[in-house]
C-alpha cells in the first residue's frame, strides 16, 4: 500500500482570515518576521500501490476541496510518484459547472 | 401545500422549519431523511440550518453528497422549489445547485444576531410576494457566511439579477457596517438563473412568530405558499 498525502489551502486571493489571526497571534508572541500565514488542511490516503494518480485529483476535485477556492498538491510515498503537484490552475471543470446556472 | 424538510445527521434548524410551516402556517410538511433517494412527491423542498455531517471538510460538503441530494437536483434542474437556510446554502453550493463558495467570516467570529437584508429579487417563489427594496429583519447564526465567486460569476449574478437579498442597515442602506460576515456585495442570499432555487444566510423559520421577535421570515414561506399554488403567478425563468 503506499500513503498519499494531500495539501489543501485557500487560493491566492481568497481571504484567508485564519492565517490573517494565527499571523497576528505569532506576532504577539514576538515573531514580528513572519511576513504571512497561510493555513490549510491536510488528508492521507491510504491505496493500493499502482492506484491511478488521475483518480486521486478526481477525488480532489470533487469532494476533497473546493476548486473555486482551494488547490492542493499531492504528496507520495511511492516511488516515483511525483513529489508535488498542483492541479487547481492546470484543469478545473468544476468551477464552470458551479459557476453558472 | 407540502413542504419537506431535508434532515441530515447534524441538522439543527429542521424542527424549527417544521414547527413554522405546519405548526404557524398550517402546511403539510414531510421530514426527508439524508439516506432516502425520494423526496416523496413534495412541492417544495427546505434544507434547513445546523452542522450536517459535522460540517467535517467544509461546510455542506459531505451533505452534498448524500443520497437525497441526488433527488433534490432532479426536482430542482426540473423547476422546483428549493430553499438553502444557512447550512442548508451552503450544501445547495457545494452541491453545485447554486454557483460560488461560502468562506470563513472576515471577523472569524461566528455571528449569532438579528439581521436587516434587503429584497433585490422578486423572480423567486420565495420573494414573488414581496416588493424589491422592502427590509427584513431575521436572525443568522454562522461561522461561514462570507459569499464568495470569481468576478465573472458575480458579473453573472449581477446581471441576470439572481442576488435575492443584501445585508442592510433598517433603513434598507447596504453598508459595510451592516454586512455581519465580508461576504462580497453585501450578498446574503442569491437565487438559480431560472428562479427555483434560492439560497439564503439568515434564518426565516427563527423569524416566523412575535414571540421570537420578527414575524418578517414567515413572508418568505408564505410568498412560497402563494407562488406555488399559483395564486401570485411568478415569472420563473429570466
Amino acid at each position: 500500500m503506499a500513503t498519499i498525502r494531500i495539501i489543501v489551502t485557500l487560493k491566492p486571493g481568497v481571504l484567508d482570515a485564519q492565517g490573517q489571526a494565527v499571523r497576528r497571534g505569532l506576532r504577539a508572541l514576538g515573531y514580528g518576521a513572519v511576513q504571512d500565514v497561510k493555513m490549510g488542511r491536510y488528508i492521507e490516503l491510504t491505496i493500493p500501490d499502482a492506484y491511478p494518480q488521475e483518480e486521486i485529483h478526481q477525488m480532489c476535485d470533487r469532494l476533497l476541496a473546493n476548486p473555486l477556492i482551494e488547490e492542493w498538491r499531492l504528496e507520495s510515498s511511492r516511488p516515483n510518484g511525483d513529489r508535488t503537484r498542483s492541479r487547481a490552475e492546470a484543469r478545473s471543470p468544476k468551477p464552470e459547472a458551479r459557476g453558472l446556472h | 401545500m407540502r413542504f419537506g424538510v431535508v434532515v441530515f445527521p447534524g441538522s439543527n434548524c429542521d424542527r424549527d422549519c417544521v414547527h413554522a410551516l405546519r405548526t404557524v402556517l398550517g402546511q403539510d410538511v414531510a421530514e426527508l431523511w439524508h439516506g432516502d433517494d425520494s423526496i416523496r412527491g413534495v412541492d417544495c423542498v427546505v434544507l434547513p440550518g445546523g452542522f450536517a455531517y459535522g460540517d467535517y471538510l467544509r461546510a455542506g460538503a459531505i451533505a452534498a453528497t448524500a443520497p437525497v441530494m441526488e433527488a433534490v437536483g432532479r426536482f430542482a434542474r426540473a423547476g422546483g422549489a428549493v430553499i438553502g437556510i444557512c447550512n442548508g446554502f451552503q450544501i445547495l453550493l457545494e452541491a453545485g445547485l447554486l454557483p460560488g463558495a461560502m468562506i470563513r467570516n472576515a471577523s472569524l467570529q461566528f455571528r449569532c444576531r438579528d439581521v436587516w437584508m434587503r429584497v433585490e429579487s422578486t423572480q423567486t417563489p420565495f420573494t414573488a410576494g414581496l416588493r424589491v427594496g422592502q427590509v427584513l429583519q431575521m436572525p443568522i447564526a454562522h461561522g461561514e457566511g462570507n459569499y464568495y465567486a470569481p468576478p465573472s460569476v458575480f458579473d453573472a449574478l449581477e446581471q441576470h439579477g439572481q442576488i435575492v437579498f443584501r445585508y442592510c442597515d433598517p433603513t434598507g442602506a447596504v453598508t459595510a457596517d451592516a454586512n455581519p460576515n465580508g461576504a462580497a456585495r453585501g450578498i446574503a442570499g442569491i437565487r438559480s438563473a431560472q428562479g427555483n432555487v434560492v439560497g439564503v444566510m439568515p434564518h426565516p423559520e427563527r423569524a416566523s412568530e412575535a414571540i421570537l421577535g420578527s414575524t418578517d421570515g414567515r413572508l418568505l414561506f408564505q410568498s412560497a405558499i402563494d407562488s406555488l399554488a399559483g395564486l401570485r403567478g411568478v415569472t420563473v425563468g429570466a
